[in-house]
């Protein structure tokens, strides 16, 4: 068990990275989407999509994640019949695990959001509404580009939780970085130079984007 | 946070991890002596598998491995009641006996070159055969070369699906899940097209839904049941493979099997296995 | 959040009354279409649900089950608030040796996903000691590794946000560095952490549903594997233990929120009073204080 344990399964490693990386790409993708609508939601003036919104939220967050990717896997797929690809399997269970990553992500991101809008100073929402301006437009001119820059810093922390997250697709059957790396241990026992280059290869997707995120934090804060 | 500085809690939680990872005490000497000296046994078995191993919401445990440990308890001269029941999962057996957290194994634990280097095996007492699963209307599988572009399922850890896929060469789309039960919701439900492993376990799945689901019968591996115990335990070994003949010959073995695997039209095999000897 | 709003007049009533409609209309819709998707594969057959009427099903399976997810969680919450403590003291030690590698150790750990590191522990047990940490000793160090180096965190930001004039008034008296830390800063940073630190255990009751991947015997076992073994279903029980989780972790979160009420808001005539800090602050490394996911 040299180096060269490494370096013979380095190729296999870097594929499951990029599984890891396409993983937190699209769910991330799929949960600020859905976080903005949510969160919008939980702020309306309608009731019923406030109390849609909380349960939403509620539900998703205090479930396992592994709960919920189970669901995806075994209810959404295996019970409703919900299928992304006939033909390759590991497309559809790729997407089967967006869907859970997504939802489940995106209920961090709607409260991210939601403590963004209180940021906003409450004299500017008046006046936004007292020159008479309706909710969708005091929330798109004046309340959404403040939020959105207050929430770069705690969006970044949910972007590597995601990152680190996509390791619980274990259960879906999707293979990524935590998946391969139980594969490798299996078939040849624990090295720690495997378990290195997985450790170094969560270290380079975190670690950046943890600076950029501050970076861009720093650089877009509203000055008050 | 009044009474105690950082370096000393550090200290105390190192302490209290190393104390979590001594616990499950070293045994030595033979599980025979342990049976006639203590009369009690721990043995380990499968929650999980309808038929073999399974713990029922009363606590009780039941299945065909269930029985067979009884009666090889019985034999070492442990009641039923002496015995305390332990989960053992495919992945964990030998870490299990060997750091003697069970004493035996009776859970679908199949004799292979590689485990009989960590353990010892007394029997077999069954020998099952990797068979396929399928739902009762699909008539498109009648043989492992059907499965060529039918999408299999499988539990990580087990080598039932790498058998079709590697050793018998069959382009098979495998699902890997983590239990059998996910495997079977997911055939039930459409998700994939077949479940491989041991006729036996398949059987069980096969008799909680009668005429849901359809074993094929197209079996390719001998799988030999044996009784895990630790490395080099000759004399317990021995007294495990007298108690196996004995059940065979007294008949009480055939009425177990007869039990346990009639409901699901399996046809088992009640002949005796011939012994793997413990030399 | 009705500054955002006007109090509906009357052509707004309508409108969201019309929203309203829509909205339940939605809800109930996608409920039915699941409903009777679930009805044609048969889930809600009473025979598949019965079994948590009995009341052996929640002593024999369910509640050993939720004693393995409460043991883990209590054990590992409590190694990891002594190991976060020592962590985060340790990386505002005025020691360089000490502080530096403590602070790789946390970096290092909060980088890791807690999925990768109980493989580790469990394989690497092996490969060092010849034999593998039960998987509830392997849960137990995953979660207190991880959850510590992020409570440390937590801590270190409790401290930071202990004004200046409280320890050098501390030191004006005459007490040691680590006086003043055991009596003077901790306390106060506990108090004002605790919503985060409350947050923090509820990502790590949750994060317990991972040691089923490596067969540790917890709420998510029972309800994925035992239960579904006897009475072949699976999806009725994890409908069921789901909702057991979502219970107990809003009954967590609950506790979370009584306990920043009962934090004091920042008194104006008091500049040198800590004041409790949101979960949402975040550190030069981009990373939370404070629970995320």
């Amino acid at each position: 068990m040299g180096t060269d344990t490494l370096i013979d399964h380095f190729g296999v490693i870097l594929v499951s990275f990029w599984g890891t990386v396409r993983l937190a790409v699209t769910a991330g993708l799929w949960s600020a989407a859905l976080g903005l609508v949510v969160a919008l939601m939980r702020v309306s003036p309608v009731p019923a999509l406030r109390a849609a919104g909380t349960l939403y939220v509620t539900v998703l967050r205090n479930t396992p994640l592994t709960l919920v990717l189970l669901f995806c896997g075994l209810g959404l797929g295996a019970t409703l019949d919900v299928h992304f690809s006939r033909d390759d399997l590991s497309m559809d269970n790729f997407w089967l695990a967006i869907v859970g990553l997504s939802c489940y992500t995106s209920a961090f991101v709607c409260e991210a959001l939601r403590a963004g809008v209180n940021t906003v100073p409450r004299g500017e929402i008046e006046a936004a509404r007292s020159i008479g301006l309706t909710f969708t437009q005091t929330a798109r001119l004046v309340v959404l580009p403040q939020a959105l820059r207050a929430v770069i810093a705690p969006l970044g922390s949910i972007v590597i939780a995601l990152t680190k997250n996509t390791t619980v697709v274990y259960v879906v059957g999707y293979l990524e970085a935590s998946r391969q790396m139980k594969l490798l241990f299996d078939e040849d026992g624990a090295s720690v130079q495997v378990f290195a280059g997985f450790a170094l290869g969560f270290m380079v997707l975190t670690i950046p984007a943890g600076l950029v995120f501050g970076r861009l934090a720093r650089r877009l804060a509203v000055s008050r | 946070m009044r009474t105690s500085s950082g370096p000393r809690m550090a200290t105390s939680a190192i302490l209290l991890a190393t104390g979590l990872v001594a616990c499950g005490g070293q045994t030595s000497g033979s599980i025979v002596d342990k049976a006639a000296s203590e009369k009690k046994l721990v043995i380990g078995i499968k929650y999980d598998q309808p038929g073999l191993g399974v713990k029922k919401p009363d606590g009780t445990v039941e299945g065909l491995d269930v029985d067979i440990a009884k009666y090889v308890a019985k034999e070492l001269g442990v009641a039923e009641k002496d015995i305390t029941w332990v989960e053992t999962r495919s992945a964990n057996r030998e870490p299990f006996i060997q750091q003697g957290q069970v004493d035996l194994v009776f859970a679908s634990y199949s004799i292979t070159v590689d485990r009989k280097k960590k353990v010892t095996f007394g029997g077999p007492y069954y020998v099952a055969h990797q068979d396929i699963l399928v739902r009762a209307g699909d008539t498109s599988i009648t043989g492992v070369e059907d499965l060529a572009g039918k999408t299999l399922c499988s539990v990580s850890g087990s080598v039932s699906a790498k058998r079709i896929t590697d050793e018998q060469h069959v382009k098979a789309k495998v699902q890997e899940v983590g239990g059998w039960a996910e495997c079977v919701t997911r055939l039930l439900g459409g998700q994939v097209d077949a479940v491989s492993s041991d006729d036996t376990v398949l059987a069980g799945f096969a008799a909680q839904q009668p005429g849901t689901m359809r074993i094929v019968g197209k079996n390719f591996s001998d799988e030999r049941y044996g009784v895990g115990m630790r490395l080099d335990d000759k004399k317990g070994c021995e007294a495990v493979d007298r108690a196996i003949q004995k059940m065979f010959a007294t008949g009480a073995a055939q009425e177990m099997m007869r039990l346990r695997f009639g409901a699901a039209n399996f046809k088992f095999d009640a002949k005796q296995p011939r012994p793997e000897g413990c030399g | 959040m009705n500054v955002l709003y006007e109090t509906p007049g009357p052509r707004a009533r309508l409108r969201n009354n019309v929203v309203t409609l829509l909205v339940v209309t939605a809800v109930l819709g996608a409920g039915y279409a699941i409903g009777t998707r679930l009805q044609a594969k048969g889930q809600w057959d009473s025979a598949l649900w019965k079994p948590f009427l009995d009341v052996q099903v929640w002593t024999g399976l369910l509640l050993p089950g939720l004693l393995g997810t409460l043991t883990a969680t209590v054990v590992s919450a409590v190694l990891a608030l002594t190991f976060g403590v020592a962590l985060g003291v340790g990386r505002m030690s005025a020691r360089r040796w000490i502080r530096v590698p403590v602070g790789a150790v946390v970096e290092f750990c909060r980088a890791i996903p807690l999925l990768i590191m109980i493989f580790l522990v469990q394989a690497g047990s092996f490969a060092l000691l010849g034999r593998s940490f039960s998987a509830f000793t392997s849960v137990v160090i995953g979660l207190t590794l991880y959850n510590g180096s992020v409570l440390a965190e937590i801590f270190r930001a409790g401290v930071r946000s202990v004004p200046r004039g409280q320890s050098e008034a501390a030191y004006a008296i005459g007490l040691r560095t680590s006086q003043v830390m055991r009596h003077v800063l901790l306390p106060q940073a506990v108090t004002a952490m605790m919503p985060a630190i409350v947050g923090q255990l509820v990502v790590l009751l949750k994060d317990t549903a991972l040691g089923w991947i490596v067969a540790y015997e917890d709420l998510l076992n029972a309800g994925i594997r035992l239960i579904p073994a006897t009475f072949s279903n699976l999806i009725p029980a994890a409908m069921v233990i789901a909702v057991i989780y979502i219970a107990l972790n809003i009954g967590l979160g609950a506790l979370a929120v009584r306990l920043d009420r009962r934090n004091p808001a920042p008194d104006p005539r008091i500049p040198g009073r800590a004041k409790a800090l949101s979960p949402a602050r975040i550190d030069s490394r981009g990373y939370a204080i404070g629970p995320v996911t």
